[in-house]
């Protein structure tokens, strides 16, 4: 092209700043901005839903009950007791989507600090703890969920707890991986030399730096903590009825699956249609953060 | 060669004392305990329960009983059912096989559909087909597989009647083509999942193996493009494959406990959640124990099978 152009040094794109270019390959990954406003619709109808439509999600109407979707007052339907589907299925929303994110943000905190405390110390420590991930990923996820479940008063928070407590251990072998590799390099070296205390090094040098795998894994373990939640929940031993959440809306479903089958059928996709949006969300994110992933 | 095997056997033993470690840990937080069995009964003293303990030898310090029922659980004593009395493990001996056959035919469905699914996708890579794939396995990994476990039972056994809507076989019947028929479906459910997850790794694999020197080498010599993809490339993307087998255990076992509810398969998967309704904790923690163990010699073997079908491996 011009002379002006050959003259300089860069051309504009690269001089853009990172974040920028991330932006910009993100917009790029068509299914992920998809994913992100299927999430943004999913967190604003449950959050702002119940307010709008007439119906309360708990009332019981049994004259009314099993009416079909599309039809009638009801745009979803009434399930077995002549509850609003509509209603259920966004205060059901609600719950689900508290629990999967307050249970990341846990899973997360416990995640980054055995990997952080593994990978920095190294040594036995670091060894011992990471034998301790490997061994909790020998049990199939759910097995352990309904194992301690089983144990413990089934509420909110205990299931919360629960699932971030089997939500962990990627995180932690992701961290791990990449302090021990951060903590050598010159900026981590020129930190400990200016007598900064470990925990400075850690969560203000070394953390920052792994910040795109962790963005990755948290979105993922979103996806992954809705799956949980919807599976012990099913099974009886998540969240416990009046509350609605995804999971347990399916518990009775199977019985009714002859005569109401939009029972079984409604609830199952939006679950779907959350986890696949958290999963695009986080693939799209792992190519615009981490561009050496996409190029083999 | 033998100073990998006998690293990674003593690596595998390490990692089954901890995951004991944290069988015994909940053992122990279960409500109760070990005794939790007794002290349901209403009619038991504080004295009785003392008395039983010191009789068990619960009353010694926690790391001498955790190294007698470790001692004990590779012995093959693993305790009793309080349901019924019977030994641990005979009960999930008893229940193994109904899990072993639905895992293993959805295994093998779930790889020859995925390696398929994933060669294709890498040969015409950015394709239609390979962007389709992308997005199914996508999906197919979202999908909660108990809810798909139901649309098929409303799809295939109740609006067109061609499947049986759960169980192992027909009362009175069993015959083979019977337990065939029943066995479809759950099998094509909990294959939904392995399959997404052999297509992705074989498409990797493929993609990897594709880029090679040695790939270059036989399309220069004039070798004609499918002798190249399925005698060279096609041998060596499998290899890793084998890996795949033992990591996705867990899955595999997770997503066979869910299939089985919704099929009402008599295998470990409702036996455990029959157990957990029933507060049978020997039972319960029997089966944790047992996938466990099950998960770690899956990926020890896989591991062993690699190197030895991978000369370049033990290098490594």
């Amino acid at each position: 092209m011009s002379s002006t152009t050959e003259s300089l040094p860069f051309t504009p794109e690269e001089a853009a700043p990172p974040r920028n270019t991330a932006w910009r390959r993100f917009r790029r990954h068509r299914l992920a901005m998809l994913g992100a406003a299927v999430i943004a619709v999913l967190v604003l109808g449950s959050v702002l839903g119940p307010f709008v439509i007439p119906y309360d999600e708990t009332y019981i109407d049994i004259l009314h009950r099993f009416a079909p979707p599309f039809a009638g007052p009801h745009v979803l339907g009434t399930d077995e007791l002549g509850r609003d589907m509509l209603a259920r299925l966004m205060m059901g929303g609600r719950i689900s989507l508290a629990v999967a994110f307050t249970a990341m943000a846990i899973s997360m905190v416990i995640g980054i600090s055995v990997g952080a405390i593994a990978g920095y110390y190294g040594g036995v420590v670091g060894a011992a703890l990471m034998r301790l991930v490997d061994a909790v990923l020998c049990f199939p996820t759910i097995f352990l969920l309904l194992a301690l479940a089983a144990l413990v008063q089934p509420g909110l928070g205990s299931i919360t707890l629960l699932i971030a407590a089997t939500a962990w251990m990627e995180v932690a072998r992701i961290v791990e991986g990449q302090i021990r590799a951060l903590r050598e390099r010159d900026f981590a070296v020129a930190a400990e030399v200016l007598g900064a205390s470990d925990r400075y090094i850690v969560f203000r040098e070394l953390v920052p730096n792994a910040i795109a795998p962790i963005v990755v894994s948290a979105t993922l373990n979103v996806a992954k903590a809705i799956l949980l939640e919807s599976y012990v929940s099913f099974l009886g031993y998540g969240i416990q009825p009046p509350v609605a959440s995804w999971g347990n809306m399916l518990n009775n479903a199977q019985i009714y699956l002859t005569s109401a089958p939009w029972l079984a059928v409604m609830p199952g996709l939006f679950i779907t249609l959350a986890v696949t949006s958290f999963n695009f969300l986080g693939d799209g994110l792992r190519d615009a953060l981490d561009p050496r992933m996409d190029q083999p | 060669m033998g100073s990998y095997f006998l690293r990674r056997l003593g690596q595998a033993a390490l990692l089954l004392v901890v995951v004991s470690m944290i069988g015994f840990a909940i053992l122990h937080l279960a409500p109760g305990g070990p005794l939790a069995q007794y002290a349901m009964h209403g009619n038991m003293s504080q004295e009785d329960l003392d008395r039983i303990a010191a009789q068990l030898g619960l009353d010694r310090p926690l790391p001498v009983q955790y190294a007698d029922w470790f001692l004990r659980m590779l012995g093959g004593n693993w305790g009793t059912s309080y349901r019924d009395g019977q030994p641990v493990l005979h009960i999930i001996g008893a229940h193994l096989g109904a899990t072993l056959e639905l895992m293993l035919t959805a295994t093998l469905a779930a790889m020859l559909l995925g390696c398929w699914i994933g060669i294709l996708g890498a040969i015409r890579r950015y394709s239609v087909f390979d962007y389709l794939a992308t997005i199914g396995a996508m999906v197919a990994l979202s999908v909660p597989t108990f809810w798909f476990g139901l649309v098929a039972i409303f799809v295939f056994s109740v609006e067109l009647g061609w499947l049986p809507a759960g169980n192992r076989e027909t009362i009175g019947d069993g015959s083979l083509p019977d337990l065939l028929h029943h066995l479809i479906a759950p099998a094509l459910v909990l294959a939904l999942v392995e399959t997404a997850i052999w297509s992705r790794f074989m498409r990797s694999s493929m993609l990897d193996v594709v880029g090679q020197d040695y790939i270059r080498t036989a399309r220069a010599k004039g070798l004609p493009e499918w002798r190249v993809l399925s005698g060279h490339a096609f041998r060596n993307a499998l290899l890793p494959m084998i890996t795949v087998a033992g990591l996705q255990l867990p899955t595999l076992l997770g997503g066979a406990l869910v299939t089985e509810t919704v099929f009402t398969w008599p295998g470990m998967g409702r036996l455990f959640l029959d157990s957990i309704e029933y507060r049978d904790y020997p039972v319960v923690m029997g089966i944790l124990m047992f996938s466990a163990s099950l998960v770690l010699i899956g990926n020890l073997l896989a591991d062993m099978l690699y190197a030895v079908a991978d000369p370049r491996i033990r290098l490594g």
